[in-house]
């Protein structure tokens, strides 16, 4: 066995021959201080967790939280000021992590997301009837039966899930590397180290317990079965290339590395394995960000999972995934575009078209919300599938614009109360301009940057996906995709119909009046709507700047 | 500083509509203040320009980029040559002198803060109008002053009529906006700008069918805005907005603006001599149109109305026939300013005097009761009808001579119908005159059963009537003195001396004979006899002249009911075609995701037969792509 396999200059941490000596690998900590702050803030909050009073734990987290996850936030700054996100990108880790502008804008995206997550997560004033209550979106103690003994006395003591935000911040860390990693085994890892800690929070609604361990069940299982894909195409490129180093692969696809690992003699250069491989693995993402056909775990999950989780699971998962895709897409399988690209053109259109068309029908805000987050990927595959870099910084902006609505989108729902929790089902939605016009203004906002409509971030994105798709030669997928946001742009708008213009329920729900925290994210969330789309263009450019993949 | 001349009315515009009821006291003055104060730097730009040599005397003044697009270059620009610096000064004086009438005539109206800040909104969009170095910026002016005469007519908004008054105003108006707007298209594509000096300088380089397409859309919209057969419809109508706003807007100011818009364009109606035949037929068409309606009309304003018209068409003749015209359009014009803002400020006083009576058969010996308005209407009708020595007699005396000068056949019969408008005029206007301040009291009731007590208006009414009839008697002289208003104009229109085949002694002979007639044969008729208090049946031409030469039953024939058909033939196509296509892909759509929701049955083992066959599906397109 040749030392190092096939992966030419950059040495690669997973082969390594026998009898040769084990070096230490040669980490560079500071080009991966995000990741690792991150998981490190996210150890001592399991420490915390440990050691503290109950009573103390809230506020250490929350406030561990926040420091680590600026300090993070700072981190990606101060790489992207020294030029890491440009001239100076790099591979570190041993050629497992990019460090590079897409990387770092993601990630920057990730971190803020995460920081106006932590707010939501953070939230105890959500009961209307009784303002004093300490209630927030999690289950007093998950481990107890719903609607049990256990359960009944760990509200009476006003227990809390105060785990959450070191799973938050574990899943942070996972997403920070997912869109990050350069070989095959590094994002699976990612993959993983993200959706443990997702399927976990998902399950720890404090109302309709069942529905919620029902979305996290369902959710371990298909996501489960989608890592199943993943490994199994890394298997398959493993087999085909000899490596599972990223720029190890797209040589071996581009003929460029002509030597052949005699153990892999047999498999090297077969193409079917790398199509097939290179399909499992596309599939693996296309399962997170919630492409058709491999979408029908969101509606579920979303509506299942705690708000602030759906919320935060809607943005930030789909960052990471798109960050990932993009990479497998243009930096290993670039020598593949005429295979991929029919394909993704029949993914895109589908999932534009069925996210639009079945989100018509729905008649909870929840579901409704993970349906436009189905069509709203259909878009974006629009901008990954144009392979420029115009697409790259695209899809960027599109995913930033989006995250910060779809948050501040859920941040409301949380909002919106009865007596049964969160009165998600439409109908109560009736009137309610009337009762909270300002709510319900801010909601408008939302739903018309998630239609597109111009000065809102949602237009600014799209825009950019669009003219990049076109300049890219998909045009009949702009038509679509023109065509899917029309028949979006009705469900949104009927909702602010609803609100609007209809009369009030008498039994509707009342509205929370929540502490400084959700206000402060819903009022980002605002903000960035806004300003991205009034003023778009510096972080377009931004953006733009950050569109090219170290290879 | 030409900015001001704008600026100062605007701000008053604003300041009177914005500031709400605490102006309510003092808002009118505030209103005359800044009129008068744009009338005064009217003057002193006057005076700078007449310091300086004629070529020299067109000032420019570049405010801001207003369109800064590349190959397309609109900027607001001011140009104050000769032209706009006649049109400044007759719109900011006769301007001011009705804000100041207005004080009295609004003085009991609890909306009178609003109707100063439309005035004030009026007048800066005329002087935008005037002022503007491109036409974009005119079109600017020329849809501001629309929308302040639509504001005006309908001020009166609890009357039904004024309603109606002035959405016909403003739709017939939008007819000729859209041929000015044409216009400005066709100058883009064919010169590449629309700023006055490439477009003129270079008019003789494009085609003559280019220019004649311009100069007809150009026509179109100075019909509009002057109402000019076939789009005078609107103007009788508008006497429904209070009286002041008649004599500025539609008898003084606004309504010339399509005479300005020609004079303008010169240089193009120059090099497109169809367009000339055409506009020259439509002013001698609306000359007599005007007249014969304003023989038969009782109501003392619309009979002014038709007078508008008719003189208007003289106008717009002169300016048909070029260069030899040009000068005598614009002279006419301001004359024409005086004695009919004059005319209409009479008429107001009589009205504010007679109980807001309208009809001249209800008035009748008002000359011993208001006999300042009797002698200052008495000079504007003498100025109108053109007796010899006062302004209208000077201004229409060249226009006649003009006309034989356009030579030939078309000479002689454009000649004879101008003769013939000068003795319907004189006819017309005796009759006014007679009906009103002569014979025997015919004054009825108002609909309260108030009876009349005629007497003579305020002082800030009749001080402006006063300073009008000044103008009326002694502007035509002064112009004609020493041809000093062709000269000041020379410059900008050109000046030709037209070759008449009649000698101008003749002309003025023939114009004399024509006044005679037409005095005399109405004093016959109105002065001698007792008029009637309910109108006699008339002749049939009578008839249709009180319904206006049956110009509505035309348009409400031919356009409003073809328009009603065409609307709802296409109401009925969108119901059926557009809303059941709509319908259709709603319902689709509907029952489509109705299906596709089916799909999602929350077991979680078919979402994982989903994702299998999705995979399978999937993986074999991706190895047959490879394979085709």
């Amino acid at each position: 066995m040749s030392a190092l396999g096939s992966a030419g200059a950059v040495p690669s941490l997973w082969m390594v021959a026998e009898g040769e000596k084990l070096k230490a690998p040669d980490i560079e900590f500071s080009q991966l201080s995000p990741t690792l702050i991150v998981l490190g803030v996210a150890a001592l909050g399991i420490v915390l967790e440990a050691f503290l009073p109950r009573r103390s734990r809230y506020g250490a987290q929350v406030f561990v939280s926040l420091l680590g996850l600026a300090a993070a936030f700072a981190a990606v700054v101060a790489l992207a000021a020294t030029g890491s996100g440009g001239t100076k990108a790099q591979i570190a880790g041993m050629g497992a992590i990019a460090v590079d502008g897409p990387a770092l804008f993601l990630q920057g995206t990730i971190l803020l997301v995460a920081i106006v997550s932590v707010f939501i997560f953070a939230e105890r004033r959500l009961e209307p009837s009784a303002p004093g209550a300490q209630v927030d979106s999690f289950a007093a103690q998950p481990a107890s039966v719903p609607g049990g003994e256990g359960e009944r006395e760990a509200t009476k003591a006003g227990w809390t899930t105060t785990e959450v935000f070191p799973l938050l911040l574990f899943a942070v860390g996972g997403m920070l590397l997912f869109p990050a990693a350069n070989d095959l085994l590094t994002l699976f890892i990612a993959l993983e180290v993200f959706s443990l800690p997702l399927y976990l929070l998902c399950a720890l609604a404090r109302r309709r317990r069942l529905l919620s361990q029902e979305a996290a069940v369902k959710y371990f299982l298909l996501g489960a079965f989608s890592s199943a894909f993943l490994l199994f195409g890394t298997a398959l490129l493993y087999g085909y290339a000899g490596t599972v180093n990223y720029s190890g692969i797209a040589r071996v696809i581009s003929n460029a590395d002509a030597t052949t690992d005699p153990v892999l003699a047999q498999t090297m250069g077969n193409d079917a394995l790398l199509l097939i491989g290179g399909a499992l693995v596309i599939m693996g993402l296309l399962f997170k960000v919630g492409a058709v056909p491999f979408h029908m775990w969101t509606p579920d999950v979303y509506q299942g999972a705690p708000t602030p989780v759906t919320g935060f699971m809607a943005a930030a998962t789909k960052v990471a995934a798109f960050g990932a895709l993009l990479r497998l897409l243009y930096v290993v399988l670039p020598g593949l575009r005429w295979d991929w690209r029919p394909v993704m053109w029949g993914v895109a259109i589908l999932t534009m078209l069925a996210g639009a068309l079945v989100a018509i029908t729905q008649t909870d805000i929840k579901r409704l919300l993970a349906y436009s987050s189905i069509a709203h990927a259909g878009f974006l595959l629009a901008g990954v599938i144009a392979t420029s870099e115009d697409g790259v910084s695209s899809v960027l902006f599109y995913l930033a614009a989006y995250s910060f609505v779809t948050l501040g989108a859920f941040a409301v729902v949380t909002l919106v109360r009865d007596a049964g929790g969160e009165a998600t089902h439409l109908s109560k939605w009736a009137g309610l301009g009337r009762r909270s016009p300002l709510l319900a203004a801010v909601f408008a906002v939302f739903l018309l940057a998630f239609a597109g409509i111009p000065l809102t971030s949602g237009f600014a994105g799209k825009f950019a996906v669009f003219k990049a798709a076109a300049e890219g030669g998909a045009g009949p997928l702009v038509v679509v995709g023109v065509i899917a946001s029309a028949i979006a742009a009705f469900f949104y708008l009927r909702v602010i119909v609803l609100m609007f213009f209809s009369e009030p329920q008498a039994d509707g729900p009342s509205v929370a009046v929540p502490s400084v925290m959700t206000t402060s994210a819903i009022a980002v969330g605002v903000i960035v709507t806004i300003v991205l789309g009034v003023a778009p263009q510096y972080f377009l450019d931004l953006a733009g700047q950050a569109g090219v993949f170290v290879r | 500083m030409i900015g001001l001349l704008v600026g100062a009315p605007l701000l008053g515009a604003a300041v009177l509509l914005c500031g709400g009821r605490r102006l309510d006291r003092a808002g009118h003055w505030l209103a005359c203040l800044l009129s008068g104060a744009s009338f005064v730097i009217g003057v002193l730009f006057f005076l700078d320009m007449l310091g300086r040599s004629g070529d020299d005397r067109s000032l420019h003044s570049h405010l801001w980029s207003w369109v800064p697009v590349e190959g397309f270059q609109a900027d607001v620009a001011f140009q104050l040559d000769q032209l706009s610096m006649t049109f400044v000064l007759l719109i900011t004086g006769v301007g001011t002198l009705i804000h100041i009438y207005s004080v009295g005539y609004m003085e009991h109206d609890p909306r009178r803060r609003r109707f100063f800040g439309y005035l004030n909104l009026f007048l800066a969009a005329m002087l935008l109008l005037v002022l503007a170095d491109n036409y974009l910026l005119l079109y600017v002016g020329w849809e501001g002053v629309g929308l302040a005469s639509y504001l005006l007519i309908g001020f009166w908004q609890d009357k039904p009529s004024a309603a109606a008054a002035a959405k016909k105003a403003f739709l017939v108006n939008r007819v000729g906006d859209a041929g000015l707007a044409i216009a400005i298209f066709l100058m883009f594509t064919t010169f590449g700008s629309f700023a006055f000096a490439p477009v003129l300088s270079s008019a003789t380089d494009a085609s003559e069918g280019k220019l004649t397409a311009v100069g007809l859309m150009l026509l179109l919209a100075a019909c509009g805005k002057s109402a000019q057969v076939p789009l005078q419809s609107w103007l009788g109508d508008a006497m429904e907005g209070p009286t002041p706003v008649s004599a500025l807007i539609h008898a003084a100011t606004m309504v010339t603006a399509g005479v300005y818009l020609i004079t303008r364009s010169g240089a193009i109606f120059n090099a497109a001599p169809d367009a000339q035949t055409v506009v020259v037929v439509v002013g001698a068409v609306t000359l007599l149109f005007g007249a014969i309606v304003g023989c038969a009309k009782d109501d003392i304003k619309k009979a002014l109305a038709g007078s508008t018209m008719s003189q208007i068409g003289y106008m717009i003749l002169a300016a048909g026939l070029g260069p030899i015209g040009y000068a005598f359009a614009i002279m006419h014009l301001v004359t024409h300013g005086f004695f009919k803002a004059g005319l209409f400020l009479g008429a107001g006083s009589v009205m504010h005097g007679m109980n807001d009576e309208v009809n001249m058969r209800h008035y009748g010996g008002l000359r011993k009761h208001m006999p300042v308005t009797f002698v200052t209407f008495g000079l504007g009708y003498l100025a109108i009808i053109g007796f010899p020595g006062l302004s209208g007699f000077f201004s229409k005396d060249q226009i006649i001579e003009a006309a034989f000068a356009k030579g030939g056949t078309q000479g002689w019969i454009l000649g004879a119908v101008t003769l013939l408008g000068a003795a319907i005029t004189a006819y017309y206007m005796t009759r006014v005159m007679a009906m009103t301040f002569f014979g025997e009291k015919r004054w009825k009731p108002d609909a309260e059963g108030n009876e009349p007590h005629p007497h003579e208006s305020p002082r800030s009414m009749t001080i402006p009537m006063v300073v009008l009839a000044f103008g009326s008697v002694f502007a035509g002289g002064l112009f004609k003195f020493n041809e000093s208003f062709v000269n000041w104009l020379e410059p900008v229109t050109q000046f030709e001396h037209g070759h008449s085949p009649l000698s101008a002694t003749a002309v003025t002979s023939a114009t004399v004979v024509a006044l005679v007639i037409g005095v005399g044969a109405a004093w016959l008729q109105y002065g001698r006899r007792t008029v009637p208090s309910v109108a006699p049946r008339g002749s049939l031409l009578t008839r249709a002249a009180r319904r206006d030469l049956l110009q509505d039953d035309f348009n409400h024939i031919v356009l409003v009911n073809g328009g009603t058909y065409l609307t709802r033939s296409l109401v009925y196509a969108d119901n059926k075609v557009v809303d059941g296509a709509v319908n259709g892909t709603a319902a689709t759509f509907g029952g489509l995701s109705g299906r596709l929701r089916r799909l999602q049955n929350g077991f979680a083992r078919s979402y994982a037969v989903s994702m299998f066959g999705g995979a399978a599906v999937l993986i074999a397109a991706t190895l047959l792509m490879r394979a085709v």
